[in-house]
């Protein structure tokens, strides 16, 4: 309020809020009588100078402060142990947060309590759907910065519990609140309640089109119908198409916008959706924007060098996608030298991940490629893509315990996987010989050709070794 | 007016948030707490009984007018506090305390300082400085509270027991002057009482400011004064326990008596007491009042060291044949002696004793003479008694501290638990919000409503039995008694094993000892020594913090204490530097 607060700074908290509690316009509530703000009790601007405390609080933290993060703690690890009643014995205490002299915390205190308030109640045995909208109702009302938020998980509670007709009038009464002028943060959120209702609408619109589809297709009746669920599709790309254009990552709208889209035959508006999503530099970087674009173009039998473009991307961001195996296949047919070689580095970049280390589609690609680049004297291409990998392939896929795993677990693989390691680190090479040993006594011819093939094309490894 | 007509309105009152409301002579509902006029009227039935009456139209004018200044009585900070420690009085006599101690001891203690403090009973009470016209001479000298009291009225002075019950009684032997009531109406903006914020501002040197735990000082010192047994730990766990009133003392205040804004700083508090802050108080009080020397605590007191020697020795479960060990301790270190236990507030190195930290030290020093505690001895110790007591079945049972340290350790840890629940769960906030100014009221007291209905809906998901009912007051924490199961009742135990014969008199088995503290701290921070827990052994930590926990005080202040008794015993080895860290040797020499 006045320039200097020139006391101790051990009081500083307490005075902060108490000024902050003169100041504080009386907004907060609605039931305040207009005139009670304008007395001569308000502006006392002298008091912050003269203040001093005789009471020794505020110092060190009061037992007051001490008392609610023990309370807080005993409530973390109630849920943890998922001990509902003791979590809901000391949230009854952890209550009186609300009431904090400390303003900064007093204004945090109805967020946490929702957490764990809305946790408690949604496993508790005694709760059910009444308890947890009064305290959600309750919850709203306390302050005006939490009442969007609550508003749209209390929606999501009634959506898990099955009842959508609730969660959607939910959605449309906290569309309609309002409370002076609109921050932006709830100028968001507002479009965020405004995108869940919209999925919603969406929900009804593809419900009905199942629906339909079970009917003739002629009619008075279908008729209606149709004009019925078109009215949903409009209300719903309304919604969605406005919170597609914020920034942000909106899978679950973008999909279903897309598919209603689509239904309608507007492919180049989908089409345009989808590159918004993928490309627009504002947004942070999502693989699912450039699988949903690469499926899309892909349905519309987009050439394949634009497929590879879109992919290229998601190879940056995700190389161990399993659409990265798709993406193989796309380069190897391609004609492009580059993108031939850029085949081979992306079916290395896939084994790179250890969750796609026994991926037999994978290996055998790998396997195979690499035979028709040897054969094709691409040798300078496997080189550039071993040398990073040199140092860990071998302990990483080839070792000796592998080898006799993957032997046991699945010959093919281990076939496939000695191939390789053939190829790359020639006949010494652990791998190759423990299955090659282990293949002489099954007799089996494939490992035969291996081995031939192997022996054959050994330029690798002695510029290598 | 009918008066039992309001009942059918069952709404909160918007300014004061009570449900008591009577019917105007215009029909509509006031309210009787805060005198809120509201705009409902109450549905008449027939026009006949309604009959308008100018003249209490202009009354309920009058009356709505006053409201919008907050106003209920016009009281002063003092009185406050004299009713928070009428209260706190109170609640020492339903505990056993002697009725003398509010009446005598601590009445006249409170007008000593009403009067050192120029609040009272003075010539010139400080308020008059504004305005000095304002209290006549005659006035004072008429009302007879002009003469100081002399220093043992305290003794002469016999007042009646409803003196200090009534407010009306307070105000009219507390002479206040009059504040000008431009002043008055200024400064009840921002505080209910007269004075709020001017007390907030005072900062005259050499007058000691009245604050909520100077009210525990009060009410100690008069304990002290009485040689109640009470200790200052048992004073400061009772009110924790809720016992005696501190917390939200303002919440019984009578109903007119407002608190609010700068009130709020001098009333409210979010704190239990800290030993040390209140002992610190204590001797200031008594500076201050410049008391006499307070009564002898001789030997058959309750305060003596011999006395709770025994009673922590009960409560921590310890032999009951310490108490030869520990009377020794106390003789050599002549912490028994009447000088050295008595309060005398205007010497000049004014001190007081710390009566139950240095019983319990007493008993921490004897511990680690019998045992050492450098986390072998005891053990190799409690080995042999365990032999012994397995071999020998008759007669009584060695000490072995090994059981004693398993069975301590249990019920600490589970009567830690239950107090950091009991600290989680303790309910800080009043009935009656504090606000700090009419603007925030509504706000407040809508929050407070909204707090209730949360409570209430919560407390259906808990457990049905709410198991906290309130526990009754009482000087043991922990009972010990043969009959319970699964734990040990260790009084009867014998030191025989561990004691050795020399001659006629009984040495420790045990020769070693070490010191606590190596150097005292000499300059003038306040600690005496520091307390580094990781350079003590385990067990020296333990009963440090199985006594600190009993005592509801911090480790190190025991520790602390501990050093000094040692200095004490060990003087010699203090006076002569001796480098040894160990002091070896420390033949105690027990006679029989």
């Amino acid at each position: 309020m006045c320039g200097g607060y020139n006391y101790s700074s051990s009081f500083g908290v307490d005075m902060d809020s108490f000024s902050e509690e003169l100041m504080r316009p009386v907004e907060e509530d609605d039931q305040v009588e207009a005139s009670v703000g304008s007395g001569p009790e308000i502006y006392l601007p002298w008091l912050s100078q003269h203040v001093q405390s005789t009471v020794s609080r505020g110092c060190k933290g009061t037992n007051f402060a001490q008392t609610t993060s023990i309370c807080l703690n005993f409530i973390r690890e109630a849920l943890l142990k998922h001990q509902w009643q003791r979590a809901s014995e000391f949230l009854q205490c952890y209550l009186q947060t609300l009431e904090d002299f400390n303003s900064q915390k007093r204004q945090v205190a109805p967020e946490n309590i929702w957490k764990l308030g809305s946790e408690i109640l949604y496993h508790h045995p005694k709760s059910n759907i009444e308890t947890f909208s009064a305290f959600a109702d309750r919850m709203k009302n306390i302050g005006v910065q939490n009442y969007l938020k609550i508003s749209l998980q209390h929606a999501l509670y009634l959506l898990h519990k099955g009842m959508v007709e609730d969660a959607y009038r939910n959605l449309n009464q906290a569309e309609s609140w309002r409370y002076g002028e609109m921050s932006a943060s709830q100028e968001k959120l507002i479009k965020l309640i405004q995108a869940y209702r919209g999925l919603l609408d969406y929900y009804t619109w593809s419900k009905k089109r199942t629906e339909l589809s079970r009917f003739d297709t002629d009619g008075f009746a279908t008729n209606a119908a149709t004009q019925d669920m078109h009215s949903y599709f409009r209300q719903a790309s309304v919604n969605l198409h406005e919170i597609i254009k914020i920034p942000g990552i909106w899978d679950p709208f973008v999909k279903s916008y897309v598919e209603m889209l689509e239904f309608y035959g507007d492919q180049d508006g989908a089409r345009q959706v989808l590159n918004d999503y993928a490309y627009d530099n504002n947004f942070p970087s999502n693989p699912n924007a450039h699988i949903y674009l690469y499926k899309f173009l892909k349905k519309e039998k987009t050439p394949e060098d634009k497929l590879i473009n879109v992919l290229k991307i998601l190879h940056q961001i995700v190389p161990s996608h399993k659409i990265m195996l798709e993406f193989h296949t796309l380069l190897r047919k391609s004609e492009k030298k580059e993108h031939q070689k850029l085949g081979l580095e992306v079916i290395f970049a896939v084994l790179d991940f250890s969750g796609c280390t026994e991926n037999i589609t994978a290996w055998s690609y790998l396997a195979k490629y690499l035979k028709q680049i040897v054969k094709e004297k691409h040798i300078d291409w496997v080189q550039e893509a071993w040398s990073s990998r040199k140092d860990w392939w071998p302990t990483f896929h080839f070792s000796y315990y592998l080898a006799k795993k993957n032997w046991k677990e699945n010959k093919i693989l281990a076939v496939k996987k000695a191939f390789t390691s053939g190829i790359l680190l020639g006949k010494g090479c652990k791998y190759f010989m423990y299955v090659c040993k282990q293949g002489r006594k099954v007799q089996e011819k494939s490992i035969k050709t291996m081995k031939r093939f192997v022996m054959k094309h050994n330029t690798l490894n002695s510029e290598e070794l | 007016m009918d008066f039992d007509e309001g009942n059918d309105y069952n709404e909160r009152c918007t300014q004061c948030a009570a449900v008591s409301w009577k019917i105007t002579d215009e029909g509509t509902y006031y309210c009787t707490s805060c005198l809120n006029v509201t705009e409902r009227r109450k549905e008449v039935e027939s026009v006949a009984d309604f009959t308008p009456n100018t003249k209490i139209q202009a009354i309920n004018r009058g009356l709505k007018k006053k409201r919008k200044l907050e106003k209920g009585w016009e009281w002063y900070v003092c009185e406050g506090f004299q009713y928070i420690l009428h209260q706190q009085a109170e609640a020492l006599l339903s505990l056993g305390v002697c009725p003398k101690l509010k009446d005598e001891v601590l009445h006249n203690f409170w007008k000593r300082y009403l009067q050192k403090s120029k609040q009272a009973y003075c010539r010139k009470p400080i308020y008059s400085n504004n305005n000095k016209s304002a209290v006549s001479d005659s006035q004072m000298s008429l009302s007879g509270l002009d003469s100081e009291p002399e220093l043992l009225s305290i003794y002469s002075c016999h007042l009646s027991e409803s003196e200090v019950e009534s407010r009306s009684d307070i105000s009219s032997k507390l002479i206040f002057p009059n504040i000008k009531t431009t002043q008055s109406e200024t400064t009840s903006v921002c505080s209910g009482s007269i004075d709020g914020v001017e007390y907030l501002k005072q900062k005259e040197k050499g007058i000691l400011k009245m604050t909520l735990p100077m009210t525990l000082a009060f009410c100690y010192m008069s304990l002290l004064w009485q040689r109640e047994t009470i200790t200052l730990s048992d004073l400061l766990r009772f009110v924790e326990d809720g016992h005696i009133p501190y917390i939200n003392t303002y919440q019984n205040f009578p109903e007119e008596m407002k608190v609010y804004g700068r009130d709020i700083r001098i009333f409210s508090i979010e704190s239990w007491p800290v030993y040390e802050d209140i002992y610190e108080k204590i001797i200031e009080l008594g500076k201050f009042l410049d008391l006499p020397r307070f009564p002898d605590i001789t030997e058959n007191c309750f305060l003596h060291p011999n006395m709770l020697c025994m009673k922590y020795l009960m409560e921590a479960n310890l032999p009951d044949e310490m108490h030869n060990l520990t009377c020794q301790v106390v003789k050599l270190t002549g912490i028994g002696e009447v000088d050295f236990l008595t309060f005398d507030p205007i010497t000049e190195k004014t001190r007081m004793v710390k009566y139950d930290v240095q019983a319990v030290a007493v008993i921490v020093v004897v511990l680690k003479l019998l045992f050492l505690l450098n986390d072998n001895v005891e053990w190799s110790l409690s080995s042999l008694a365990q032999e012994n007591n397995e071999n020998n079945h008759e007669g009584k049972p060695c000490f072995d501290f090994r059981k004693w340290y398993q069975i301590m350790k249990k019920i600490i840890d589970e009567k830690q638990q239950q107090r950091e629940e009991f600290k989680a769960k303790y309910l800080w906030k009043s009935e009656k919000p504090l606000y700090y100014s009419s603007a925030d009221r509504s706000v407040v007291y809508k929050r407070r409503r909204m707090v209730m209905n949360l409570q209430k809906q919560f407390s259906t998901l808990v457990d049905s039995a709410p198991n906290s009912e309130k526990k009754n007051p009482t000087s043991f924490q922990l009972k010990w008694t043969k009959e319970e199961q699964n734990t040990t009742c260790f009084h009867g135990h014998s030191l025989q094993e561990i004691l050795q014969k020399k001659g006629k008199s009984l040495t420790t088995l045990n020769s070693q000892y070490w010191l606590s503290t190596q150097k005292f701290c000499k300059s003038y921070c306040k600690h005496v020594t520091t307390y580094e827990e990781s350079n003590f052994s385990m067990s020296y930590q333990f009963v440090l913090n199985l006594f600190s926990f009993l005592l509801r005080i911090k480790a190190s202040l025991l520790h602390e204490e501990v050093s000094l008794i040692e200095k004490r015993l060990f003087y010699k080895k203090y006076e002569t530097k001796s480098k040894a860290s160990k002091s070896k040797k420390s033949k105690k020499i027990l006679k029989r």
